[in-house]
């Protein structure tokens, strides 16, 4: 990083002058485009350089060599632990012992941006069996990192959307969001035409037939941005972006300070305000650790670009279930990929660009 | 061994006179436990049920508690207007009133510690913020600047004061070679905690109501109003109903700190309305929304069309030696002022930072019952803890409490 001087990684997709660095993703003749793809890899070396260190870890941890006996000692110390606090309970089973210490192993785990591969399974098998033990359902919990070469982005096409929400809807579905407080991370804004981009006059809260005369439809959501305010802010690290560039949350090492809120200036967010419950049926039961797990009260949480989906190749649920097309999704890296086609032939444009934050979220019309 | 014995000797014998007095002081005594029982019950409702009991949305997400809690970094600041006279320019008139002050930002301190901790989602996992254990985003992030302004000056704002008062209680003088470099570290410290409270704010270019370079200077000359200006309530109570002897002397010196810091407020305040509505520009609908209201929405207009008027009126008061040199005069314009900054700092910073929001939606704010609960009783787990600091700080100062050997 050091001869990046730059505090955030730029895409810089306008700029035709970029030098070509290497030609590890093949692409180098087209319009050097490549040369921002190595300088986001300069930028995940420094994450990859960091110690991986997970809880109580990241204290005794100072040397490598040491490091699994102290990883040892850490654990044993856990089980001990969790072992006193149930074994005290002479009439409870050997499935509510096996809970408590999942509960308790789950209460002082570290963040899971500091953790190892090993250390990310052993949480999510955690996370695994105590669902199948509280609700004797068994779901599919992934930890997959980010994959080399991709970079996530998003293009919205104002001109074909008609505003039916059925990407709001499956989302919802899609990312287990809180039933009760019908918690939406996408908002359709619904505009008069005539007036150009007036949010302050935009109704995004909307109960009739679309798409209604004389109005245009733009929707917004996390624009996973490539300098985010709301990362910087948080006093813990619970939220940062991953190499693939989608901007995560830790559900279980977010405080709930709020202040990633105050910092996004998109309405990206959105809080627990109490336990989100969704129906044991319409669970979706393909998860992610940091996408669409199960959420507790108190923590914050946002689009993830369908994590569990888009690592595996698949598009968000949004961009899928968009009648009109409006939506695209791609790997910015890939120079065959829609959305560089979508970037090099459309006049793009994103939201307050003034502020700085470099959103992987562009707007167009045919 | 010697100095552990004195100490258990100062632990009894202050547990004894805090919880002897006067019938008036245990009605008080009792009034605030019973008040922080309320706050406790609501505080238990609030971690049964989530956040969703108090009137905050994910369109307004901070409240009453980060209102106060920004308030009360302020008061914790002004004990440095006491601090400075005295051990630094060596101004013997404040001696007194300097121990009550630090005892107040000490008591004002664990009040925001507290209101950080009510508006917390997950307050169980807050290991998570402590350095070495868990992870502190230091220096990204402003809140963990916070954290470590705030809880340094709460250590020398008690260790002063605790070194003062245990070389007193041995009918020791203490030695100004310990305690005065500790002064001299508080007055700047003090500066940093608002300062820094301020840029917690100041640094966010999404909420243009508070991305302005003035809200750190006006949160001081806000500050450096209503801390003192609560002081001077609070030296007159004591004066009132205790044997400690403040002189009038003492009280005129920081009425005029008083009143140089509302006059600067008020001509920052004055700036601040001439940029939002000379030139206005989208930038300026949240000091519309807050003084006007936007879109028939205004909840906000009661208070702060509270605040101006009672801001204005004590600063003029003040200003005018004859009143402000009057006892009664000047008790009813600290006091006018103490609610005016109050409301100014608290919900009338605070809640217009979010409306209207990043997309212009104006969604209002009103706290809930269950809010006002907790917040009350964190109000009176302050005076509580003050009470109990003063009793013991005045004591020791008018030699009534001694080490017996």
């Amino acid at each position: 990083m050091s001869n990046n001087s730059k505090k955030w990684f730029s895409l810089n997709l306008s700029n035709t002058k970029t030098q070509v660095h290497n030609t590890s993703c093949k692409c180098g003749k087209s319009l050097g485009k490549c040369g921002d793809h190595s300088e986001e890899n300069q930028g995940n070396d420094k994450v990859d350089t960091e110690d991986h260190k997970d809880g109580f870890d990241q204290v005794f941890e100072v040397q490598m060599n040491r490091r699994t006996a102290f990883k040892k000692l850490t654990a044993s110390l856990l089980i001990g632990a969790g072992a006193v606090t149930t074994s005290c309970s002479v009439i409870s089973d050997d499935k509510s012992k096996e809970k408590a210490q999942i509960d308790w192993e789950e209460q002082f785990k570290g963040n899971y941006k500091l953790m190892t591969d090993e250390e990310k399974k052993n949480t999510v098998d955690r996370l695994v069996r105590s669902y199948q033990l509280r609700t004797g359902k068994t779901i599919n919990m992934t930890s997959e990192n980010a994959e080399e070469n991709v970079l996530f982005g998003y293009a919205f096409n104002i001109s074909k959307c008609n505003g039916y929400m059925d990407c709001v809807n499956a989302c919802v579905e899609e990312n287990n969001q809180d039933r009760n407080s019908q918690m939406q991370y996408i908002r359709i804004h619904e505009m008069e035409e005539g007036k150009g981009f007036k949010f302050d006059e935009a109704d995004d809260n909307y109960y009739h037939e679309v798409p209604a005369e004389g109005h245009f439809y733009m929707g917004t959501q996390c624009f996973h941005c490539d300098n985010p305010p709301c990362v910087d802010v948080c006093p813990v690290q619970a939220t940062w972006q991953e190499e693939d560039g989608i901007v995560v949350i830790d559900y279980d090492w977010c405080v709930g300070c709020r202040y990633c809120m105050a910092a996004c200036p998109y309405d990206g967010r959105r809080f627990n305000w109490s336990t989100p419950e969704v129906p044991e049926d319409e669970v979706n039961k393909n998860q992610h650790y940091l996408g669409n797990r199960m959420r507790k009260k108190g923590v914050m949480e946002k689009c993830t670009f369908c994590v569990q989906r888009s690592r595996k190749g698949k598009n968000p649920a949004c961009v899928d279930a968009c009648p009109t097309g409006a939506r695209i999704f791609g790997n910015l890296l890939d120079p065959n990929s829609t959305i560089r086609w979508v970037l090099e032939n459309k006049k793009v444009f994103r939201l307050k660009e003034d502020l700085g934050t470099e959103p992987k979220f562009w707007y167009f019309m045919d | 061994m010697e100095k552990i014995k004195i100490l258990k000797g100062l632990v009894i014998d202050s547990l004894n006179i805090t919880t002897q007095g006067t019938k008036k002081y245990h009605l008080w005594m009792g009034f605030l436990t019973f008040i922080m029982l309320i706050g406790m019950y609501c505080y238990a409702q609030q971690i049964e049920y989530g956040l969703s009991v108090t009137g905050m949305t994910d369109r307004v997400s901070w409240g009453l508690y980060i209102s106060n809690f920004t308030f009360l970094v302020g008061v914790a600041a002004a004990a440095v207007m006491l601090v400075m006279p005295t051990y630094v320019l060596k101004d013997i008139d404040f001696k007194q009133a300097v121990l009550i002050g630090e005892g107040l930002a000490v008591a004002a301190l664990l009040m925001c510690l507290a209101f950080v901790i009510a508006d917390m989602g997950g307050p169980s996992v807050l290991w998570h913020m402590i350095p070495g254990i868990g992870v502190f985003n230091f220096p990204n992030s402003m809140l963990t600047w916070d954290v470590i302004v705030l809880n340094g000056y709460l250590f020398i704002n008690i260790t002063i004061p605790f070194y003062i008062l245990f070389m007193r209680y041995q009918g020791k003088v203490p030695n100004p070679k310990i305690y005065v470099p500790g002064a001299i570290i508080s007055v700047f410290w003090a500066v940093g905690i608002h300062l820094v409270t301020a840029f917690l704010y100041q640094g966010l270019q999404a909420r243009p109501f508070w991305n302005n370079a003035l809200l750190g200077p006006r949160f001081l000359a806000s500050a450096f109003a209503a801390g003192p200006a609560l002081i001077i309530l609070v030296l007159a109570i004591i004066r009132n109903f205790t044997a400690f002897s403040i002189e009038d002397k003492t009280i005129k010196k920081i009425a005029m700190i008083v009143t140089v810091a509302a006059q600067i407020n008020l001509i920052m305040l004055f700036s601040e309305v001439f940029k939002e509505f000379y030139a206005p520009t989208h930038h300026s609908e949240s000091a519309y929304y807050l003084f006007f209201g936007l879109h028939g929405k205004d909840a906000l207009l009661p208070w702060i069309w509270t605040a101006i008027p009672l801001n204005i009126l004590a600063t003029i008061l003040l200003t005018f030696g004859k009143l402000r040199n009057n006892f009664k005069v000047l008790y009813f314009c600290c006091f006018i002022l103490f609610i005016a900054i109050w409301i100014e700092k608290g919900f009338g910073l605070i809640v217009p930072g979010f409306i209207p929001g990043p997309y212009g939606k104006i969604a209002e704010y009103t706290p809930t019952g269950i809010e006002i609960g907790v917040t009350l009783g964190i109000w009176a787990m302050g005076a509580f803890i003050f009470t109990i600091l003063a009793k013991t700080a005045i004591n020791i100062e008018t030699g009534r409490l001694r080490f017996k050997k």
